[in-house]
């Protein structure tokens, strides 16, 4: 069966460190569609996020013009915004802070959807801030598919929430369905 | 955000401030520029790419707006202080050997990282020996960049970087605080020269030892990159230094192989004989 979605893109800020992980678990290798995730994090500290975030998987911070390839997870780098240009090649940005954000989830999800119009998938978890909601809806304009960490049981709500409002179409799961779908992807 | 320029829009854009202000944007990345373009239109209050390109064919006021408006001018003191800690520790000991040193800053926005470079340089006791050749193509960022003045608020994170750079000094011997700002010390600044400089169409003007050119590649496509770097290879002085921004790298150029890696993760490369 062909799959739905060319990419996967999830967004997270405070309290989305463990559910992503989690997520993280079940990506299989066979999964074609890259993973990309945007989280919000220090700008000046070098971090092993990527250790961090998966003991299993391999996690790629990707450098300037390295191609988007399948069957890999990206994660974007610390004080770059990460975008996408249209022959499927990493472009990193180093311009204002947007929502406070460097990298700024807005300015990943609104390139994948730019992209990957309708053959993107875009996850929202938890977050303190309204970053990625204005992304998750270009993806759903785009034809997209547009999910949220349902706000119960986010750590912290506003982010969700700031999509559940922004636009309609915006699917409110909870972690376990997001595992089914990302698994149901192969 | 919501609006797109189309392909046929965004090569008129590019055209109109080709041929009637001298820019050239072809070979930049088309998902930033896109972005700050409809940034700029949102700015301003512009509806349509219509009434956008009508006002630069129209009001050279606008496209003097647009040219501050979509270059970045985001920039830090120590930006990335492992950088400058290896420039430090690899690159100045080497430089020393120079009776004369000229270092070029390719791309230096309103002059932080380059009154940074001033810093390390008085440090190691090499500033009286250099000059630094400090370009920018956005005039108004050399225009705020030769008067040296920033403002205090940014002061703290600047010194957190000076130290974390491995600088030992009291970061507040390097300026004179003036209500809100500070002015960079004169004896720090006597030895930078700024002046406009196009990477795109402008040539090769002198040799140095040291180019810096950090967070600037990105805003390029892959042919621009080539080019580019070829004018750097072109201006180092054989076996000179050339510093890149932590996420650019030299493995897609085709010039790669003529240079030599002497800090992979702080990209600082060597041009080969």
């Amino acid at each position: 069966m062909k799959n739905r979605f060319d990419v996967i893109t999830i967004g997270g800020s405070a309290g989305s460190l463990l559910v992503l992980t989690d997520i993280l678990d079940v990506v299989p290798y066979h999964l074609a569609a890259p993973v990309i995730i945007v989280l919000h994090r220090l700008r000046n500290v070098q971090s092993e996020m990527g250790r961090l975030l998966s003991s299993k998987r391999r996690i790629i911070e990707p450098e300037d013009k390295e191609p988007v390839k399948e069957h890999s997870i990206y994660l974007a780098p610390q004080n770059y915004h990460l975008l996408i240009e249209a022959e499927k090649t990493f472009m990193l940005d180093y311009s204002e802070l947007v929502n406070y954000s460097r990298p700024s989830i807005d300015m990943t999800f609104s390139s994948i959807a730019d992209v990957y119009g309708p053959r993107s998938l875009g996850i929202l978890l938890s977050g303190a801030n309204k970053d990625g909601a204005a992304g998750l809806c270009q993806i759903i304009a785009a034809g997209g598919r547009g999910i949220v960490q349902d706000p119960e049981t986010a750590a912290f709500d506003a982010m969700p929430q700031s999509a559940i409002q922004m636009c309609d179409g915006v699917q409110i799961l909870s972690i376990e369905d997001i595992k089914k779908i990302i698994i149901g992807e192969t | 955000m919501k609006e797109v320029i189309s392909n046929a829009d965004f090569l008129d854009i590019i055209n109109i401030v080709k041929l009637q202000y001298g820019y050239d944007f072809t070979g930049y990345a088309q998902a930033s520029i896109k972005r700050r373009l409809l940034r700029f239109m949102g700015h301003i209050g512009l509806d349509s790419v219509f009434e956008l390109k009508y006002g630069l064919v129209n009001d050279q006021d606008l496209f003097s707006r647009l040219i501050q408006y979509i270059t970045v001018n985001v920039t830090e003191m120590f930006r990335d202080p492992g950088f400058y800690k290896s420039l430090r520790e690899q690159v100045l000991p080497k430089l020393a050997a120079y009776p004369n040193i000229k270092i070029w800053h390719a791309g230096c926005s309103t002059g932080e990282e380059v009154f940074s470079m001033a810093i390390l340089l008085q440090e190691a006791g090499l500033l009286s020996r250099t000059k630094i050749y400090a370009t920018d193509l956005n005039p108004a960022n050399l225009e705020r960049a030769e008067m040296g003045i920033l403002p205090l608020d940014n002061m703290k994170d600047f010194t957190q970087n000076y130290i974390l750079s491995g600088g030992l000094a009291d970061f507040s011997n390097y300026y004179t605080a003036r209500y809100d700002n500070v002015l960079i010390k004169k004896e720090l600044r006597r030895h930078i020269a700024f002046f406009q400089h196009n990477l795109v169409t402008d040539k090769v003007f002198n040799e140095f030892q040291l180019i810096c050119c950090r967070n600037v590649f990105i805003y390029f496509n892959r042919e621009l990159q080539n080019s580019v770097l070829q004018l750097f290879f072109d201006s180092l002085s054989s076996r000179g230094y050339l510093a890149m921004g932590l996420k650019e790298t030299m493995r897609f150029a085709d010039i790669h192989g003529k240079f030599e890696t002497v800090h992979a993760f702080h990209k600082i490369y060597r041009r080969k004989e």
